[in-house]
This record gives C-alpha cells, structure tokens and sequence, in this order.
C-alpha cells in the first residue's frame, strides 16, 4: 500500500506540474496577446489592417509614427510631456509628503497623535471620486479650471502612500539613530531630510513608480478639469480618439498612439519588475 | 526607573511637539480638497442646480428630491445592478485562478520553474494605462477588427461577431479586461499570504496522510482567512468605482442601451453636464455604499496592523 503511493506520487505530480505549466503559458499568452496585435498592427498600412489579421509585421512603422507625430489635433508629444510633468511632480509630492507625516507619527509622542492615526486609516478607504463633485465645484470657484495646480497639490495628502511609509519605518528605522543625531545637534527637519529619508529610500523609490503609474495613468479627473489641447495629457486623447468618428481614423496611427501610451511603461516596469513585484505585498499585506 | 530613561523621557517630551508640524502638511492638504469637498458634496446634494444652454437653475433647496429623483428618472438601481454585475463576472474567475495560482507557486512539493517570469507577465497589465487598454479592445473587438478576421479565418465564425453591439459581449469584454488586470495583483497578494503560514503547520498536514485538497480547506484557507477578506472588500470598493474601461470602450454610453453604465460613468456624466444637485445624490449614496464596505476593511485591518505605543 505505502509501496504504491509511493511510486504513484511522483507521476501524479509530474500531471499536475505539466497542468499548470500549461495553465501558466495559457495565461501569460491571454496577457500578452492583445499587446503583440498592437504592436504588428502599429507597423502595418491602415489598408492592410482592414483587410485582416496576419502575424507577421508590416513595413509602415514609420509611415505610422511620422503621421501620428505630426497629426495636429494629436498633440502627441506635448500629452506625453504634460503626462511625464504631472506624474513626476505628484510622484515626488506624494512621497516625501507621505514619509513626512509617516515620520510625524512615528517619532513623536504628541497628544493628537493616536486621534491622527486613526484619521488617516479611517479616510483611507474613502474612494476620491465620492468628494469629486465638490473638489470639481472648488476647482470651478476657485479659478483653477484648466491648471496643473488640482491635479499636483492633493497629492500631498495620500493615506495609502503614508501608511506603507510608516509600515516600512516600523521595520527599518531604529529610534537610535534619530536619537544621537539629535545628540550631535542636529534640528528635527535637517534630521528627517538628511538621516530619516536616505534610510526610507528603497521605499520611497518604490511608492515613487506606483505614484507616477497611477497618476500618468490618471484619466477620471484630468478629464473634467482640463480642456484647452495643449494641456491635455494621454489619456485624454486616447479618450479624444475613442469620441471622434473612429472608421474615418488611419487604424495603423490608432495603434501607433495606443503603443505610444503603453510601451514606455512596460520598458520602464520591465527593468524594475522585481522590486515592483515585491512591492506589491509591502503595503497591504505582511507576508 | 533608571536616569537613563528618565533622560530619554523627558528628551522626547520636549520634543513630541515637533510631530504636529510634521503631520500639518498632510492634514491641511487633506482638509482643503478632501474633507471640505466631501462636505460641500452632501451639501450641494439637496439643492436644484444644472445650466441649460446659458441659463443657470438654482441653486434651490429641494430636500431630498435629488435622491427621489435618481431612483425615479434616472433609474440608478440599474447602473448599480450593471456594477455589481460587472465586479462579480470579474471577481469570480479572479478569484478562483488566483487563488489555483497562488497554492501553486508557493507549493514546495511542486516547484514550479519560471515564477519569476510568469509573475512579471502577469502582473503586467496592472500597470497598463485602462485608458488605453480599453482603446486597444475597441480596435480588436471591432466588427471588422483582428479578433473577428482571425475567428473567421479560422472556420469558429462564418458571421462578424458584433461584439460591441450586444450585451452579453460588451459586460464580458469589460470583466475580462478587468481580470486581466487584476488577477496577477492578487495572485501576489494571496501568495504572501500563504507564504506567511507557518512551514510546520503544512508539514505536520503531509506526515498526518493529508491529501492537497485537504491542507488546502483545512489548513491554507483557514489560515489565509485575514488575507481573502482583504482582498474580497477592497476588490468589492474597487469594482464599484469602476470607470475608465467601460468608459473608454462604450465612449461613456454605457452602449448597449445602457446595459453597461457603472455608477461612477453615471456620476462623471452629471459632473461634465455641471448638473450639481444630481452629481451629489449620486456621490452620496456611493459613498455610503463603500463607506459600509470599508468599515468592515478598516476593522479586519486594525485588528492586524496597530499602532506600535512602546518603543524605548
């Protein structure tokens, strides 16, 4: 009896190994696949791509990107300029920001400091679009309408970010250090800014691409706020492109825009893709 | 009590009040366009306030006529219907090949090679503009777009599937969009998850005669408990501020005759018409909806993360 299953185990398990080896490759390809019609698409004539599918790639890539790049009601390169300033600027608010009041908490023993906390856990979960209306009605009254301004400054205020930040302190940053740089004379801010953040970096560079991700990826807000073409960012065009009268488009340019929207994040999260990974769990769940 | 740290303690009482400037910036920032928008949101839900052409209406207190309203003439409990409809065609296959995934690659008896590499790919299109993944399935799933060339060419199809025209195929484009960007996110999740189990307990399973299908609903689940409820709420808040895919895919129709409408699109669609008093009712009621919802997160979550108090 114990014979048996002994010799069965192996063999079962080499079946169940070959089932999901297959199940992965299925799943890694319903990932990629919709990326690889883009990307063949992106190089083939609009004629071509309405005639039908074929694997292999065109020869219109820079016929595509020529037409794109120069298509004036597409301002392609000043979107993805406008993406890139927005997405940094509120990348390195939310973060140091964040490290800031993370550090707050942390380090002090003040009396609100309990009350603080929790403020901050509860309002947490509260979904920014439920405020929309009166974030949007204070942009309005404001004279903000059309301006980078509300979509950089909220991201000083990001609970998700703080709360990972002080997760992170909690293993990492020992009350020693900022104990006997206080001994050396050091003032509180010249202590945070000079010993707390370079300890809190590997996190800090973490939220940084998340931050960035979320907010070039950004498309419910910036929609409703900015309006004149030259402010616009990419998701606002892709959503441009998606109103306008679609069969009258160039389909080899439609792709070429989507991949223009894609690609410099799949490079960027390719290299990065480890850290990234790891990342994930650091916030919500301690593994 | 020692001088040491009688020191220590009265070093940072002088100093503790040095937190409160540390944490101003956040609670101002929060205070200006969080909390005092939340406010004026309620607010602004009981009055009559819209333009039409140039003429403003309002703003009039009418009570709760707003709400009355989006029940009666804007038929909200459909969009709410379409949402929860869409994040449940979502959430269970997400669920159950995340869950198949994650006992997978943290199984020692299997060892699966390649982790590394399928966990990058899968990850991937979380991190994917919606925006644009949205555009790049309008442009396949178009009457005369690859994925109809290849089923034909292929003898599955002798017709175009008009796939944006129907119901069926509009929610199960949008779930699988909304799959694929997700499962891999909480495939790694559930996998820290059961990675944090304690060895022995799987051990001790395998020398007592447990087959998988055992450890797995005697031991991982129970276990995992914490973390599946975590990741079933905040899906749950997620799912119901589902927006950018159908948005982008139905060009914020909700196409087919609304069948696709989420509340947010809903919401975004009074906002962009400034029409206020309604955008309210609907912000609102949203926010109790997932106020309820994140109670129930914020009460698993305390009772695993606390607040270290003693540090010295």
């Amino acid at each position: 009896m114990s014979n048996t299953t002994a010799i069965q185990r192996p063999r079962f398990l080499a079946g169940q190994k070959l089932i999901s080896y297959i199940f992965l490759v299925f799943l890694s390809a319903l990932c990629i696949f919709p990326f690889f019609i883009m990307v063949i698409n992106a190089t083939r004539f609009n004629a071509d791509i309405l005639k039908g599918f074929t694997i292999a790639p065109g020869e219109a890539f820079v016929q595509n990107f020529n037409s794109l790049f120069s298509d004036r009601n597409i301002p392609i390169l000043r979107a993805m300029g406008n993406s890139v300033f927005i997405a940094t600027c509120a990348a390195f608010l939310t973060t140091y920001f964040s490290a800031m009041t993370a550090y707050g908490i942390y380090m002090y023993r003040f009396k609100l400091r309990k009350v603080s906390y929790n403020f901050i856990m509860i309002v947490m979960m509260v979904p920014t679009q439920v405020a929309a209306l009166g974030f949007f009605k204070m942009v309005i009254d404001l004279n903000l309408l059309d301006t980078y301004y509300p979509l950089i400054i909220p991201a000083i205020a990001a609970p998700v970010v703080f709360f990972f930040m002080l997760q992170y302190m909690q293993s990492v940053l020992p009350f020693e250090i900022v104990e006997s740089a206080r001994i050396d004379g050091a003032n509180e801010f010249r202590t945070f800014n000079q010993i707390v953040m370079p300890i809190l970096s590997p996190a800090v560079a973490l939220q940084a691409i998340f931050s960035f991700v979320g907010n070039w990826n950004n498309y419910f807000m910036p929609a409703l706020l900015i309006n004149s073409k030259n402010k616009k960012t990419i998701p606002i065009l892709i959503a441009q492109l998606r109103s306008a009268d679609y069969m009258k488009f160039d389909m080899g340019k439609v792709y070429m825009l989507i991949c223009i929207a894609i690609i410099p994040l799949v490079v960027i999260y390719l290299i990065l893709s480890r850290h990234i990974i790891r990342g994930v769990t650091m916030g919500s769940v301690k593994g | 009590m020692s001088k040491a740290q009688t020191m220590i303690k009265r070093k940072s009482v002088s100093y503790s009040r040095w937190g409160y400037f540390f944490i101003a910036p956040f609670f101002l920032i929060y205070t200006i366009f969080s909390l005092f928008p939340l406010v004026s949101t309620f607010y602004n839900s009981f009055f009559e306030n819209y333009r039409i052409g140039l003429t403003q209406v309002g703003p009039t207190f009418l009570g709760f006529d707003n709400y009355v309203k989006i029940f009666t003439e804007s038929k909200i409990q459909d969009y709410a219907l379409n949402t929860v409809l869409l994040w449940i065609m979502n959430f269970i296959p997400q669920i159950t090949v995340s869950l198949l995934l994650a006992v997978w690659f943290s199984s020692s008896s299997m060892r699966l090679k390649g982790q590394q590499f399928f966990k990058t790919v899968i990850y991937m299109p979380n991190l994917i503009m919606a925006a644009s993944f949205s555009m790049l399935f309008f442009a396949l799933f178009s009457d005369g777009g690859p994925v109809n060339s290849i089923l034909t060419s292929v003898n599955v199809i002798t017709e175009p599937i008009r796939f944006l025209s129907r119901t069926d195929w509009t929610r199960t484009l949008i779930s699988t969009m909304n799959f694929l960007m997700w499962f891999g996110n909480t495939t790694i999740l559930l996998m820290a998850g059961i990675m944090g189990i304690d060895v022995s307990l799987f051990e001790a399973a395998r020398i007592d005669g447990a087959n998988a299908r055992q450890t797995f609903v005697r031991i991982t689940m129970p276990l995992l408990l914490p973390i599946f409820v975590f990741v079933l709420l905040t899906s749950m808040i997620g799912g119901l501020q589902l927006f950018d895919v159908p948005q982008i895919l139905t060009n914020g129709n909700g196409s087919p005759d609304r069948t696709s409408m989420t509340l947010i699109m809903f919401l975004n669609k009074h906002l962009a018409s400034r029409n206020f008093g309604l955008a309210g009712a609907v912000s609102v009621l949203i926010f109790f909806v997932t106020g309820g919802l994140s109670f129930i997160v914020y009460r698993v979550m305390m009772s695993r993360y606390s607040l270290k108090s003693n540090n010295q």
